[in-house]
């Protein structure tokens, strides 16, 4: 959780951390990126099993640690270094690895059981252990199944963004370009698909569809759509009156053919950036309809149904049933959300200052 | 409708794209407004009803069971009226929904939706309004304080703390609610809920740590959206004169920067009421209240569409109607503002 010592941000007063920067003596990054370390490993190793003593002074040493590589990071590579977005990316490349090659990997058992018969339950993380981050209550490993819910996931987000960004994107477009008719009608059909709560629509979905992840992607797409359609909308308009456009229609080339090959590319960065904060709007939507117990079943793992193991007194006891899979949700969520708002600041003219 | 949907929040301060129009197309907007309106809800209620039709099980099937006899399913299909065509049973559905029947839950012990509704949905409306309450509570003078400070120290870690917070879901803060407040401290009982008739003190006193949960979230995004808008206005001509005058810093905050800063978050308002309503179904279930979300998600665990249906429609037109209403007050609320619709 380190990310909160310094959000992303940071460039709304460049001109203060600029200073600080070069006004802090040069040994001041290492040192404390050094006890950061020092202070972490003491945690892991030497206060293994006491609980929220062990977890509260690594998360310390983590801070400091960031905060020595801030300094390291700024003094090496100029003012702009932004470590925040680099540990997001870092993280994110990480996460997806593991959770492509999780069937490879030497992890413990994740949704079997009969397997785990003889393991201990509710095993407390010691990452020097068999089961790095702890069993649950039925001794399932709770790192294969953060996993393995990663898998479930971030499929499900991804392929729903995707669903959403085509068609939310095809209809946006043709709505922006064609105006009029085309888009009074995409526009009540948006405004409807809006007019119910997010979580609300997933719950009336879940009622009546088998909790697959494909029909679990096809609810979360339809909840992506509206925004979508509004942003390729917004960015079409926008590109529609330029000059490359109206070049185009003088040389005789057809709607279609404007709409895919002038319009399109253009509005596929705003769009994709969009998109990225859209999956860590899905991933919390998956969680949170898993949470309820109307999305992936248990014993499937998700990060949703994994935290809602934690309910009652269970999180009292064992804190690590809610902490390990609600860490990771943070962090991804947290990502995800850090990364699409640079690539938005950065390619969707309607966020930035215009 | 919203017109303009920011659903994350954006660091740079968003402008709303201001729009005049000559006074006398402002009225031709609210008519198209309303037109739409009744065409948005029209289209809601439909795709509401046609949820069954997504059903893979016949839902006379799911309430007869196994083993059901031929006579028996005929009489059932015929009482749900599943035989006539979808068309005429939706404007039947309409029909009873606009003279306030929503039918009657297909699960033992067939309540009618309309009264379970009724019993459900001021302990919702309580909640998300003690949560919104709260929320600007806490996020007006953490936004001043911060806007105050800007680039600051304090202002930088407002930012980051409350960017972290928009990253965790609703859930995970109120089991760590829980955790801490009722379990460990034990100041808050939890699951236990007391009508408004049992006396104010006592009610509040239950809905304070479901309301607490929903306000942080939203805490969160209203200190940046103030923030931002904020930062802005302190940088007027007006300020500065009211600090020439002599004024406090709280003055000045309070009676001249709150104002022209606020439209933002109005507009805000209106689109966070869907997260709203979305975490406050979820903090209802952890905490075991009978609201809306508790209905609702009970409904959906039990295949019992009928109550989701007639759910969904209410908390739908709320929403709609809300948003509509704030849409329109934000063009009376700043002069400058005669919007109409996009």
């Amino acid at each position: 959780m380190s990310e909160q010592a310094s959000g992303p941000v940071v460039d709304a007063a460049p001109a203060v951390t600029l200073d600080e920067a070069t006004r802090a003596p040069a040994w001041r990054g290492p040192l404390l990126a050094v006890v950061g370390i020092a202070v972490t490993v003491v945690a892991v190793v030497a206060m293994a099993g006491q609980g929220w003593a062990q977890a509260g002074v690594a998360l310390v040493g983590l801070v400091v640690l960031y905060l020595g590589a801030v300094e390291i990071g700024r003094r090496r590579f100029g003012p702009a270094f932004d470590l925040t977005t680099w540990l997001c990316l870092i993280w994110l490349v990480v996460l997806i690895g593991a959770a492509i090659a999780a069937p490879i990997l030497p992890i413990g058992e994740h949704e079997n059981l009969a397997a785990t018969m003889m393991d201990p339950a509710m095993a407390r993380p010691d990452l020097l252990s068999d089961n790095p981050l702890g069993t649950n209550n039925f001794g399932l490993d709770l790192l294969a199944r953060v996993l393995y819910g990663a898998r479930a996931s971030l499929v499900v987000a991804l392929g729903a963004v995707l669903i959403g960004m085509v068609v939310g994107g095809a209809i946006g477009i043709l709505a922006g370009y064609r105006r009029k008719t085309t888009d009074r009608v995409v526009g009540i059909l948006a405004n409807s698909l809006l007019a119910v709560p997010p979580l609300i629509l997933l719950i009336a979905l879940a009622t009546v569809l088998d909790p697959s992840l494909r029909n679990i992607a096809f609810a979360l797409s339809l909840m992506a759509l509206p925004s979508m359609i509004r942003v390729a909308r917004a960015s079409t308009m926008s590109f529609a009156q330029r000059e490359f456009v109206l070049a185009g229609r003088a040389m005789g080339a057809s709607s279609i053919r404007i709409m895919v090959r002038e319009l399109l590319p253009n509005v596929l960065l705003p769009l994709a950036s969009y998109a990225m904060v859209m999956v860590s709007v899905l991933i919390v939507a998956e969680a949170s309809l898993s949470f309820l117990g109307l999305g992936i079943q248990a014993p499937a793992p998700s990060w949703g149904n994994m935290i809602s193991e934690g309910q009652g007194r269970v999180f009292e006891q064992h804190p690590h049933i809610v902490m390990v899979p609600g860490t990771v949700l943070f962090l991804t969520v947290f990502a995800f959300n850090a990364l699409g708002e640079r690539a938005r600041a950065r390619f969707d003219p309607r966020a930035g200052k215009l | 409708m919203s017109t303009t949907v920011e659903p994350a929040p954006a660091p740079a301060p968003p402008r709303p794209k201001l729009r005049r129009r000559r006074t006398d197309g402002r009225l031709r907007g609210i008519l198209g407004r309303l037109v739409e309106l009744v065409l948005v809800l029209l289209v809601v209620s439909f795709g509401t009803f046609a949820l069954v039709s997504l059903m893979d099980v016949d839902p006379a099937v799911s309430i007869l069971g196994e083993g059901y006899a031929a006579e028996d399913y005929e009489k059932v299909r015929e009482e749900l009226g599943l035989n006539d065509p979808m068309i005429v049973r939706y404007f039947d559905w309409l029909g009873g929904a606009l003279t306030g029947d929503l039918g009657q839950s297909v699960v033992p012990p067939y309540h009618d939706v309309v009264d379970r509704i009724l019993a459900a949905l001021p302990v919702s409306v309580e909640l998300a309004a003690l949560g919104m309450g709260m929320a600007l509570l806490f996020s007006i003078p953490l936004a001043m304080w911060s806007a105050y400070h800007a680039g600051g120290r304090i202002d930088r870690f407002v930012s980051a703390g409350t960017f972290a917070v928009l990253s965790l879901p609703s859930f995970l803060v109120g089991l760590l609610v829980i955790l801490v407040f009722s379990n460990t401290l034990g100041w808050f009982p939890r699951a236990e809920w007391s009508r408004l008739s049992e006396g104010l003190g006592d009610n509040l006193y239950h809905a304070f740590l479901p309301a607490l949960t929903i306000a942080l979230a939203e805490t969160a995004m209203f200190t940046r959206i103030l923030r931002n808008d904020l930062i802005g206005t302190l940088q007027e001509d007006f300020i500065l004169a009211a600090k020439a005058k002599g004024m406090g810093t709280v003055h000045v905050l309070f009676s001249d920067a709150l104002r022209p800063s606020s439209f933002s978050l109005i507009t805000l308002m209106g689109i966070s009421l869907g997260r709203l309503i979305g975490s406050t179904v979820i903090v209802e279930y952890l905490f075991a209240l009978p609201g809306m979300g508790t209905l609702v998600i009970g409904a959906a665990n039990t295949g019992d569409y009928v109550t989701v249906q007639g759910t969904v429609l209410v908390i739908a037109v709320i929403y709609v109607v809300t948003n509509a209403l704030i849409d329109l007050s934000y063009g009376y609320l700043d002069p400058r503002v005669r919007r109409s619709h996009v």
